[in-house]
């Protein structure tokens, strides 16, 4: 297990589809002058908005902006938190939002906007519908991204991948019985044989899983990462009485009873509460790379699977899951970014093709085979694919 | 030519062929101060010139405003004999005093000795300005009685309480070699190669009475000491140490750094020479920064607890506003109850605060291809016990900055006062 918490809860607009993703260039938060926002490059083309918020005003420096990508340097000189919203000119539709700003704090809301009539909005204290004024985007004769237009994609995305998140868990259920049965029949062939199958279906939903904090630990902690006190349970506790090193005290049958009992407890736990998960696009972007950060930190390393060594196996799970999720939302992307689109393919394809060198009839090589230089190459592919991946939830958000 | 000044300053300060500005830094190193490490500079001085006297009631190197650089050794004692360990302690007194008036580590000189002898000064800073270099000495546990339980120094009726090892954190992969010690140097400069001058000399001094177990070197402090410095970025682009004692915080010193004359009350052995000295806790903190700095600004922040620009807490205000824990967002506190500020912060751990002489460090990169990055975490508390030990095990267990960190190393030493005229360092401990 990694800690990474790619699902950490957040406060998501109603739609879902048009939080907007923050620019790190350098132009948020600034402690004095920050609302001129005069750092960013490409600043001073009037795209470059400057927000006040106080108790009770909303002062934009512009009512009128270009086309193209907007930025809003919104300052919250109030007394409260405030809310910033660019909404359609029907005050119902949010284009784009930056919620949670303390007193004294500036954010930075990127979104791209076509030409219209829109309402600005500060809603101090997070209360009612705020200080609207109008806002009018000019056309230039250019082309700009399509912006809402994608609902049909994001919601056949949302779908289908609750779908997969489902079907995953189920497999995981099934393929942890049989695991159970074998362990407990003390059949351990079979059982090593289960363990790295049936895990994969966990990997693939490696981030959905870890959101639920109290499962998690439970099902797939490793003995590195257990703290004073804490009792160790899960798949790697039977990992380790499966593959034991030397000088392991072998669970009793009793134990194993208790171990794999409880394992499949908590997959039926899981599997309920996966029945009802909704996902927005943001949620599947970010978990797609949250699972290359998997791969990055727990499987390339060859740290996940300290006794069986299938790393490999989980690494090419994460990768799946990372690919689902992605593919789910690349029609979204496509309409926004085809470059980032085009790469993002190639760098799966080119890692997928890596991986699958290491390939032997049903599964992979042991981690321990691998040779530092197959290690190195691997690490470079996930590093390739999974920056550009970085860009993909402000890409299709914005 | 003898006990020529690296910046060409002879004795007592006087300068020759110098500005203003040398002048001035000289006078003060000849002059001393009665507290070792505060500043002695005119304001016009330049950091090159820039000399912290050794001598002092504390060690100089702790409140001194922190310099840009460190050189960090921990040694191994490999002798039996205390004689040898206090004669030791008697020369790294002398070099280091000698050094940080800019002058070479021997009373000789890089270049001015026998020809057919090598020379008591390695060399590589001569030519440069003292840069406002301190050594700071401290004591490790295993100097009061090794692994084995053999007292070799007959001192363990001297241990202080709170000088045991560090219990395991979770998130610790310790590295045995990057780990523990006898004795420790740190060595603070506004130029590496003066820090890395004055280790290299101090561990050469120590050759048949102790051996570097390890040493680290750490490139831009990250933290500030007095609160004429501003609050500098770790390397996951972060102010740090916000909430640092500064050296102006009379009160917060004695509070919290300085070890008081009571402190070892109940313990069996006398303790008493640890007491205007303090404990230093040193960790080498690996950061995944490539994982880091694949999140989005808002993700990071949210794990921060403050915002990456100007440092303030969520909650809102400027950086040194007080953190607002309850205050509502959407989704819970603006202050998210796992991020870094809201699990470490003082307020959390009944006042606690430590003074933090933090550095960052890249020591090249992994098998992978990833920098071998992090921090070095320095940080001068009056009892581990209570000004730490409890504060890394909630960072530990509900840090969600703790994702993103690996301790690859960990050390506890008793930092002993500073050394007075005609003392050497650690003298109390051997009296």
């Amino acid at each position: 297990m990694t800690r990474l918490r790619t699902l950490r809860s957040r406060a998501t607009t109603a739609s879902g589809l048009l939080i907007l993703g923050l620019l790190a260039a350098g132009c948020t938060d600034k402690s004095a002058g920050a609302a001129s926002g005069g750092e960013r490059e490409g600043a001073g083309d009037g795209r470059s908005v400057a927000v006040t918020a106080t108790d009770e005003g909303c002062e934009v420096s512009a009512v009128t902006a270009p086309q193209g990508a907007l930025t809003f340097h919104v300052q919250n000189a109030g007394s409260e938190v405030t809310e910033f919203y660019l909404l359609d000119s029907d005050g119902l539709r949010i284009l784009g939002e930056v919620e949670n700003i303390g007193p004294g704090l500036t954010r930075t809301l990127v979104l791209t906007a076509g030409a219209g009539d829109y309402l600005t909005a500060c809603k101090p204290g997070m209360r009612g519908s705020g200080v609207r004024a109008a806002f009018e985007v000019t056309g230039t004769g250019q082309d700009v991204a399509p912006t809402a237009d994608d609902g049909a994609l994001v919601a056949e995305a949302t779908r289908n991948y609750a779908a997969y998140v489902q079907d995953q868990s189920a497999q995981l259920l099934a393929g942890t019985r049989d695991f159970v049965r074998a362990y407990r029949a003390e059949d351990d062939d079979a059982a090593r044989a289960l363990y790295p199958a049936t895990r994969v279906h966990w990997e693939r939903i490696e981030t959905v899983a870890e959101s639920f904090g109290d499962l998690d630990p439970k099902m797939d902690l490793r003995q590195a990462d257990l703290k004073p006190g804490q009792r160790w349970t899960g798949w790697h506790r039977l990992e380790k009485d499966l593959w034991p090193p030397a000088g392991y005290d072998p669970l009793s049958p009793a134990q194993r009873t208790a171990f794999s009992e409880d394992l499949l407890a908590n997959t039926r736990v899981l599997d309920r509460r996966v029945q009802d998960l909704e996902f927005s696009l943001d949620q599947i972007a970010n978990g797609s790379r949250g699972l290359l950060d998997e791969v990055a930190t727990g499987k390339v390393t060859g740290e996940e699977e300290a006794w069986s060594h299938t790393d490999l196996w989980d690494f090419q799970a994460n990768l799946d899951g990372a690919r689902v999720g992605y593919e789910g939302v690349r029609p979204v992307l496509a309409g926004k970014d085809g470059e980032l689109t085009a790469t993002l393919d190639r760098r799966f394809a080119e890692l997928q093709t890596l991986l699958d060198q290491h390939r032997r009839s049903e599964g992979f090589v042991s981690y321990e085979r691998l040779e530092d230089e197959e290690v190195k190459q691997l690490a470079d592919a996930v590093n390739a694919l999974s920056e550009p991946l970085s860009g993909l939830t402000a890409a299709v958000v914005s | 030519m003898r006990e020529l000044s690296r910046r060409g300053l002879i004795g007592a300060g006087v300068g020759v062929g110098l500005g203003a500005a040398g002048v001035g830094a000289g006078v003060a190193a000849g002059a001393g101060g009665l507290v070792a490490g505060v500043a002695r500079t005119e304001p016009r001085a330049s950091s090159g010139t820039r000399t912290y006297p050794f001598r002092g009631a504390h060690q100089a190197g702790i409140v001194t405003p922190a310099q840009d650089r460190v050189h960090v050794a921990a040694f191994d004692v490999t002798t039996f004999s205390r004689e040898d360990l206090v004669a030791l302690l008697r020369r790294w007194t002398e070099a280091a005093e000698r050094m940080t008036r800019g002058r070479p580590a021997g009373p000789v000189g890089p270049t001015e000795g026998d020809y057919d002898a090598p020379p008591d000064d390695t060399g590589e800073a001569l030519g440069l300005p003292a840069s406002g270099l301190t050594v700071t000495f401290g004591f490790g546990p295993g100097l009061f009685g090794d692994e084995s339980g053999r007292d070799r120094f007959g001192l363990a009726g001297r241990r202080p309480a709170a000088l045991e090892e560090l219990p395991h954190f979770p998130g610790d992969v310790l590295d045995p070699r990057r780990s523990g010690g006898d004795l420790v140097v740190q060595a603070c400069a506004d130029d590496p190669q003066v820090a890395v001058h004055a280790v290299r000399n101090l561990a050469r001094l120590a050759f048949g009475t102790a051996g570097v177990r390890w040493s680290q070197l750490g490139f831009g402090r990250t933290s500030s000491t007095t609160t004429s410095q501003t609050t500098p970025r770790n390397l996951f682009g972060f102010k740090d140490g916000t909430m640092n004692v500064k050296a102006e915080e009379g009160a917060a010193l004695v509070e919290h750094v300085w070890v008081g004359a009571g402190d070892d009350a109940g313990n069996e052995a006398d303790a008493g020479w640890l007491v205007g000295g303090s404990y230093l806790v040193a960790r080498r903190i690996s950061m995944t920064v490539e994982v880091w700095d694949r999140q989005s600004l808002a993700e990071q922040e949210r794990v921060v607890g403050r915002t990456k620009g100007s440092g303030a807490p969520l909650s809102g205000g400027t950086e040194f506003s007080v953190p607002d824990f309850t205050l509502p967002g959407r989704g819970g506190p603006l202050v998210p109850v796992d991020s870094h500020v809201a699990v470490m912060h003082p307020d959390r751990h009944g006042g606690a605060r430590m003074l933090r002489r933090g550095y960052n460090f890249v020591d090249g990169a992994d098998a992978l291809g990833h920098l071998d990055a992090g921090l070095l975490f320095l940080a001068y508390v009056r009892d581990p016990r209570s000004g730490f030990i409890p504060v890394q095990q909630a960072m530990s267990a509900r840090d969600a900055l703790a994702e993103y960190l690996k301790v690859t190393g960990s050390a506890l030493f008793a930092v002993p006062p500073g050394a007075r005229a005609g003392e050497f360092v650690g003298q109390s401990l051997f009296a």
